[in-house]
């Protein structure tokens, strides 16, 4: 009579092996590409051989063997200001994520627990700004308010709200009729506080790993609008500007390839992290369409 | 002595464990269907009825591994290759899940979910393919089979769908039919018009059936034989008759005393009083030491610790797997 | 009397069929959305700091008062602000959008010029991104785990990360300049005519004059930024697919197409697509409007004259009318291809349709 199974295995493994969802090797790859980043921002200052405004060379060289990454049309180390550069788009990008998490997280709860022509003006607003094109809803935002790094972050946070929004917002209805939330407001605890207290918890997961997701988007973005010079204003050493610059010298390449692809190894770490929690932590977004 | 249609021998089912281990499901299960005879499986949620029906139709879950002899027609389908066995799903052997409403597309006519396995394995036209379809729409009792087949699911009952769901499995002439819990989804007043039809197909057709559920008055309308398991394995098997009315292992017992104005056969109204069995059936992964059902067995004795009890005959044509046997004296 | 006349309107509405009622109230949704974001860029033009009409006619122009109270009245600037809105609004309704600050002419005569360069480059990266990335996930989801579906999966993955601005750059610079298999920027060779102007895109003019050279030189132009504009979408897409196409695949129908023994490739693609199908139907509508802001970054490094050029400049000026324009013609095009999806989901879905 077959109890378990022994020694003699008849049955070959399954190809389909559950891994440890914090072992994924591309989750891995991810977090060693950021973490090299973010300490090569942090350390600049003590890690780049050269000042990044520095004009000090010879303008327009190749990479060689004092400027790694070559030198710009004013004679500026391009590798110290690539170095530089992360100075400028990680903590942006990052700020950016956290306004637009926290802006979307308040709209989103408020829409959804209170509901009635709360709800509807909420999410009408939500509907109508992401109807547009996110990153010419943000040009006109920055045109209006002025071309520089703070306003292009106001501006994309004013179109990435509504993602957030929704996806508290349907927690909310979802919990909102969980006994353990009734029971507390039936105790007298207010609004508020059942809000704050019962739901916030399980809400939080979800948001944090769309904030992830959204971080390379972030990075994206940002230096599009300076590519397009709405963003960050010269001399500033910003990635999406330095391409930009790099554009009216085509012909030397060293100028924009660089920094485009700090940004490339920025983004695809975001990415390949941002990925592997989520299927770690969530797999039901795997829908959504990013 | 007529050769069975089908003979389930000693099958293993072992499926694997998120942790990346296996469980073994299925322990040894083995029965045999006989040309148009309806074999009741009956059991809790987990007992492993639905595996076993799957690796009938080679349709285990993805690392699902099944060994053992399943003989059809002479051949031992675990033996044959996929596309082999593939062949033969529609054709010779059919399934009719529980709730129609998933089990069937929500997006394609009845006419297209019907006629397709059919211009597949008879390479029949459309038009006759359309025909057929008609035919066996007509068959179950479905109004209007020609406009029937223009309309798709979601816009039938859910008695109808269930319907359609067992034309579109009988289409191809199949001799053998599965039906996994074939009532459970649909409403009660529904539930006996599937019934009677099964029973009808089997009259008409000469179907066999094999039909799992866990409802024991499914099981008292339709078999003619059943297997009771529990944990994997059969604890008891025999003549419904006998089964059902005067059941010989404790937990045939329990389910049939758990039910509602329990009385096999619906015999009379018994106390008002619910006798749900006690405890839960144990964690496969787990199994203790003896019989599996000892934690919630009323009639355990020293013995039972021991090796786990094989099935044995106490009458003619059936077999409970307990040493203990109350009817050993005759006793009522 | 009034209960009366609700109950005859509600009758006659239930009388029209139900897909031309769809398609109805997802017009009214529509027209609600353009009123909308009219608003929003009439409101955003007006928090401007600096002063629109410096920037357009210079200081020395600007410090003239009699210039500066001329230039106001000409373009209603001196008017409260809700009458210039209403105002705005009637001229629209009427098919005049004002006149460019920056260009001097007609807002809608700009639109329509630059409008049909960038439709022509959405329509044809968005085709490649649909075809590429729908085969590409259905791939990944039939060789779930394997070698090809990690290769996807990374490959998607890099797509969706690439900045669009200095892949557009990195392209031009190996294809055109140094392997010369691309002409270069622009939409047409310098010098070469274009096509007769019947719908603005020039590769369907070409082709409805027959004019094969133009074709050619405007379909060489056309390939390299088509492409570089649908990489980020072919990524998405394909992510998308594939995670749908496995969602399908978990459905019970799908057992139930195995066990009529159908063969592997019919249940995909005749039971596993269509589901799948219906969702990226779905976002398409999305996809084609990230493509469309997206389309700004690749015109401004291919020199193509659509409307994303149009409306970096405008926003630089702080053109008002300019910029209005611009965001209701997109902000329409978006909401016209969701519309379509939608129609288009209503014939997948039958229970859209009928139910």
């Amino acid at each position: 009579m077959l109890r378990s199974i022994d020694a003699a295995d008849p049955f070959h493994r399954s190809r389909t092996r559950v891994r440890s969802a914090w072992l994924q090797p591309l989750g891995i790859i991810g977090a060693v590409m950021l973490a090299a980043i973010v300490l090569a921002a942090i350390l600049a200052p003590w890690i780049v051989p050269h000042p990044p405004n520095a004009m000090s060379f010879p303008r327009l060289q190749p990479p060689n063997a004092t400027n790694w990454f070559g030198t710009d049309q004013l004679g500026r180390d391009i590798f110290s200001r690539v170095v530089y550069g992360a100075r400028v788009s990680l903590p942006y990008a990052l700020q950016l994520v956290v306004m637009s998490a926290v802006l979307g997280t308040v709209l989103g709860a408020i829409a959804g627990y209170f509901g009635g022509w709360i709800d509807g003006v909420i999410m009408r607003a939500a509907d109508l700004v992401m109807a547009f094109p996110d990153i010419i809803l943000a040009m006109a935002v920055v045109a209006a308010l002025g071309p520089n790094l703070f306003n292009a972050v106001l501006a994309v946070v004013i179109v990435s709200w509504p993602i957030y929004a929704r996806v508290v917002r349907s927690m909310i209805l979802t919990l909102r009729d969980e006994p353990y939330v009734q029971s507390s407001r039936l105790l007298g605890a207010s609004s508020g506080r059942a809000l704050w207290r019962d739901i916030r918890p399980n809400a939080a997961g979800p948001v944090v790993v769309l904030a992830a997701l959204e971080y390379g988007h972030a990075v994206l973005i940002l230096s599009g609008l300076s590519f397009l010079g709405l963003g960050a204003q010269p001399p500033i050493a910003e990635w999406g500007s330095m391409v930009s610059e790099g554009a009216k010298y085509f012909d030397r390449w060293w100028m924009s390839v660089f920094p485009g692809l700090a940004i490339l190894v920025v983004v695809l770490g975001a990415n390949f992290l941002g990925d592997t929690l989520r299927d770690a932590l969530d797999p039901r977004a795997a829908k959504t369409f990013r | 002595m007529t050769v069975p249609l089908l003979q389930v021998e000693r099958l293993v089912i072992s499926l694997p464990t998120p942790d990346g281990g296996r469980v073994l499901a299925v322990r040894e299960v083995s029965f045999d269907v006989g040309p148009g005879e309806i074999v009741g499986i009956a059991g809790e949620s987990g007992c492993g009825k639905t595996l076993t029906a799957l690796a009938v139709m080679g349709l285990l879950p993805p690392g699902g591994r099944a060994t053992g002899r399943i003989g059809f027609d002479g051949r031992d389908l675990l033996a044959l290759r996929p596309s082999a066995h593939r062949a033969m799903l529609g054709r010779d052997i059919a399934m009719v899940f529980q709730d129609p409403m998933t089990a069937l597309h929500p997006m394609l006519s009845v006419e297209r979910q019907m006629t397709e396995h059919l211009r597949h394995h008879r390479q029949l036209s459309a038009r006759a393919a359309r025909d057929r379809a008609v035919e066996m729409l007509d068959l179950v009792r479905i109004p209007d089979p020609g406009g029937a087949l223009r309309r798709y699911p979601h816009q039938f009952s859910g008695g109808m769908r269930q319907r359609v769901a067992i034309a579109m499995a009988l289409v191809c002439g199949p001799r053998l039919l599965i039906a996994d819990e074939p009532t459970t989804a649909l409403d009660v007043t529904v539930q006996a018009g599937i019934l009677r039809l099964l029973h009808r197909l089997r009259d008409e057709l000469g179907l066999s059936m094999i039909v799992i559920t866990h409802d024991m008055g499914v099981m008292s309308a339709l078999a003619d034989r059943v297997g009771v398991m529990y944990a994997g394995r059969i604890v008891e098997e025999g003549p419904r008759p006998l089964v059902l009315t005067r059941p010989r292992h404790p937990y045939t017992a329990g389910l049939l005393a758990a039910l509602p104005d329990a009385g096999p056969d619906g015999e009379g109204a018994q106390a008002s009083r619910l006798q749900a069995l006690p405890g839960a059936p144990p964690a496969l992964a787990d199994l203790p030491e003896g019989c599996p059902f000892l934690p919630r067995c009323v009639r355990s004795r020293p013995a039972c610790t021991g090796a786990e009890p094989p099935l044995r005959p106490v009458a003619p044509g059936h077999a409970i797997a307990c040493p203990v046997d109350p009817f050993a004296q005759g006793a009522a | 009397m009034g209960q009366g006349m609700a109950a005859l309107v509600r009758q006659g509405w239930f009388a029209i069929p139900g897909l031309v009622r769809f398609v109805l109230r997802r017009l009214a949704v529509g027209v609600f959305l353009c009123v909308g974001v009219t608003l929003i860029a009439f409101t955003l033009t007006q928090v401007v700091p600096g002063d629109p009409i410096s920037a357009s006619l210079g200081d020395a122009a600007a410090s003239d008062p009699e210039i500066v109270a001329a230039f106001r009245a000409r373009f209603g600037l001196d008017r409260p602000l809700p009458e210039q809105y209403v105002i705005y609004l009637g001229n629209l309704l009427r098919g005049d959008l004002g006149e460019s600050l920056l260009t001097r002419r007609p807002v809608a005569a700009d639109l329509a010029h630059y409008m049909s360069a960038t439709i022509e480059l959405a329509v044809m990266a968005m085709t490649i991104a649909m075809v590429l990335g729908v085969a590409l996930g259905v791939l990944a989801a039939m060789f779930r785990d394997r070698w090809p579906d990690q290769v996807i999966r990374v490959v998607s993955l890099a797509g969706v990360s690439v900045p669009t601005f200095w892949l557009s750059l990195v392209c031009l610079y190996v294809f055109f300049f140094i392997l010369g298999w691309s002409p270069g920027v622009g939409r047409l060779s310098p010098g070469a005519p274009a096509p007769a102007a019947i719908t603005g895109l020039f590769l369907v003019d070409a082709a409805l004059t027959r004019n094969w050279r133009v074709f050619h030189d405007a379909l060489a132009h056309i390939a390299l930024p088509a492409m570089v504009l649908a990489v980020y979408t072919i990524g998405a897409i394909t992510r998308f697919t594939r995670a749908s196409m496995l969602e399908a695949m978990g459905q019970d129908y799908v057992r139930t197409a195995r066990a009529k023994g159908l063969p592997e490739r019919r249940v995909i693609l005749g039971h596993v697509l269509r589901p799948a199908l219906a969702a990226i139907v779905t976002v398409s509508g999305m996809a084609f409007g990230r493509m469309l802001g997206g389309a700004v970054l690749v015109e401004a490094v291919f020199s193509w004259p659509g409307l994303g050029e149009y409306a970096y400049r405008s926003a630089l000026a702080l053109d008002l009318r300019a910029i209005m324009g611009v965001s209701l013609v997109i902000a329409a095009i978006y909401i016209l291809v969701n519309l379509v999806v939608d129609i288009l989901y209503a014939v997948i879905d039958p229970r859209i349709r009928l139910g």
